[in-house]
Order: structure tokens, then C-alpha cells, then sequence
């Protein structure tokens, strides 16, 4: 008998849930990008969890793409960071409003 | 079996603290190294669910590439005047919290108590099979293999895109 699949869904969902709360109430555009990683991956756990339960490759395929394009949007990501203080000399998202109307 | 169950309380338990801890740092090297304490335990809570390649990427991309990555910005930008970026607790914060709890009770609402379980109280027999290295690659080159190639394309045009993006610009 193996550790219910409820478990393993509900520690996705707390952990996504914790994930929003650093992108809502932090300010340090740094921060805010980890917690997206954090919310990426709790999503991934589920897929997993899905997989194993219904013998599906397919949920372990997606998180194999979903790792790839976390790696592409880290690397694009964190450049836009780096032009951004190279601009500004911050990191508050407060202060980045340059594209606000 | 028990022991199973007890090792995904502590992975469990140590993966909702770090994640809380990496949200409520002060210090982004902090969060960064908190994070990659949650990556660990992802890691461990895949091998539970018998996706061994995926456990190991886990670790290789998450807390080996992106992480490094994330460490090096956080170092190359100096962030040592950390304290001055005020997180203020005004009423973005509570409309955070609000937004949170509505959206975490209906997640498991429908996780808990909705029959999306329903048929799947044991893992699947083939569990163990489908997560290994050679299961994962031969479906990765012969049903995916149209997005693995887009995948392709998608990680060279964000290296070039980075490149661009980070570079100096002198006119």
C-alpha cells in the first residue's frame, strides 16, 4: 500500500498556494521569480503523482517539457532582470512601470 | 507500508517549511538556498512516486542550473542593500492573503473531497516501469517527438534571447 494520491495532491496544493503568496506580497522582482519556480513545480508534482497512480507516461513526459521551458524562461528571466538594474539600479517591482500606461 | 508514509510526511513536512521559509526571507540568498532545499525534497517525493529520471532532473536542472543561475544574478547585482526595499503590509498584502486562502480551500475542496481519486487508492502496477530512463526515452523520441524538437527550438531562441537581452549596449 503506497501513500495515497490525495496526500500527494493536497502538499501541491499548499505548496502552490505558497507559491501565489510570495508573487502577491513580495517585492523583490528576484523573490517573485523564484516563487513562480516554486508554483511550476508543485504543478509538476501533480502531474507526477497522476502519472504513477494511472500508469500513464504521458504526466511524465509534460513535466519533462515543463523542466525545459522553466530553464528557458529562467534564462530569459533573469536577463531582463539584469538589464532592468543595469537601467534602474532596482529590483523592487514597485519601481518597474516603465511599460505602465 | 509504513516506512513509505513516514518518509513522505518528512519530505512533505521539510518541503511546506522551506517553501514558507523561501517566501519569508529577508535575504534573497536565503530564499534562493531555501528553494533548493524544496527542490531536494521534490526530488525525493518523485522517487516516491517511482519517476526515477525525472528525480534526477529534477535536481540537475532545478537546483543545479536554474539555481546557479538565480545565486549569480542575485551576487552580480550586489543586492546588499536588501533592508531598504520596504515589504510594505498594507492592504496589498491582505488582499494577497484573502486571494490565497479562497484559492488554496478550493484546490483542496476539489483535491479532498470532489471523486477525482476515485479508482487510483494504489499506485499503478506499472508504476515503476513507466519512469525509468529507457521507458521515458523511447516516448520522448517516438510520441513526443514533434514537441521534444520545439522544445529544442524554444531553449536556442531563449539562449540568444538572453544573450541580447543581458548584453551591454554601446553605441
Amino acid at each position: 500500500m503506497s501513500v495515497p494520491l490525495p496526500y500527494y495532491l493536497g502538499l501541491s496544493a499548499v505548496l502552490f498556494a505558497i507559491g501565489v503568496i510570495g508573487v502577491l506580497s513580495r517585492r523583490n522582482v528576484i523573490v517573485v521569480f523564484m516563487s513562480v519556480e516554486l508554483m511550476l513545480n508543485s504543478v509538476n508534482l501533480t502531474l507526477v503523482a497522476y502519472s504513477s497512480f494511472l500508469g500513464d507516461i504521458t504526466g511524465q513526459a509534460l513535466v519533462f517539457f515543463v523542466i525545459a521551458v522553466a530553464a528557458a524562461e529562467a534564462a530569459v528571466g533573469l536577463a531582463i532582470v539584469i538589464s532592468l538594474y543595469r537601467n534602474k539600479q532596482t529590483v523592487n517591482i514597485d519601481e518597474m512601470n516603465i511599460l505602465k500606461w | 507500508m509504513i516506512t513509505e508514509l513516514l518518509v513522505f510526511v518528512f519530505l512533505a513536512a521539510v518541503a511546506v517549511t522551506t517553501a514558507a521559509a523561501m517566501v519569508l526571507q529577508r535575504n534573497p540568498v536565503m530564499s534562493a538556498i531555501s528553494l533548493i532545499g524544496n527542490f531536494f525534497c521534490l526530488a525525493g517525493l518523485y522517487l516516491l512516486l517511482r519517476a526515477q529520471l525525472l528525480a534526477v532532473l529534477e535536481i540537475a536542472v532545478y537546483a543545479g542550473a536554474i539555481m546557479v543561475l538565480v545565486v549569480f544574478v542575485i551576487m552580480l547585482l550586489n543586492l546588499g542593500n536588501e533592508e531598504k526595499l520596504t515589504e510594505r503590509f498594507g492592504m496589498r498584502t491582505l488582499l494577497a492573503a484573502v486571494v490565497v486562502l479562497v484559492f488554496a480551500l478550493e484546490m483542496l475542496y476539489l483535491f479532498l473531497e470532489t471523486h477525482v481519486t476515485d479508482g487510483l487508492q494504489t499506485m499503478h502496477p506499472n508504476a515503476a516501469s513507466i519512469g525509468t530512463v529507457e521507458s521515458m526515452g523511447l516516448a520522448l523520441f517516438s510520441r513526443f517527438l514533434l514537441p521534444l524538437q520545439a522544445t529544442g527550438m524554444l531553449l536556442f531562441a531563449a539562449v540568444i534571447g538572453a544573450l541580447i537581452l543581458a548584453k551591454k549596449h554601446t553605441p
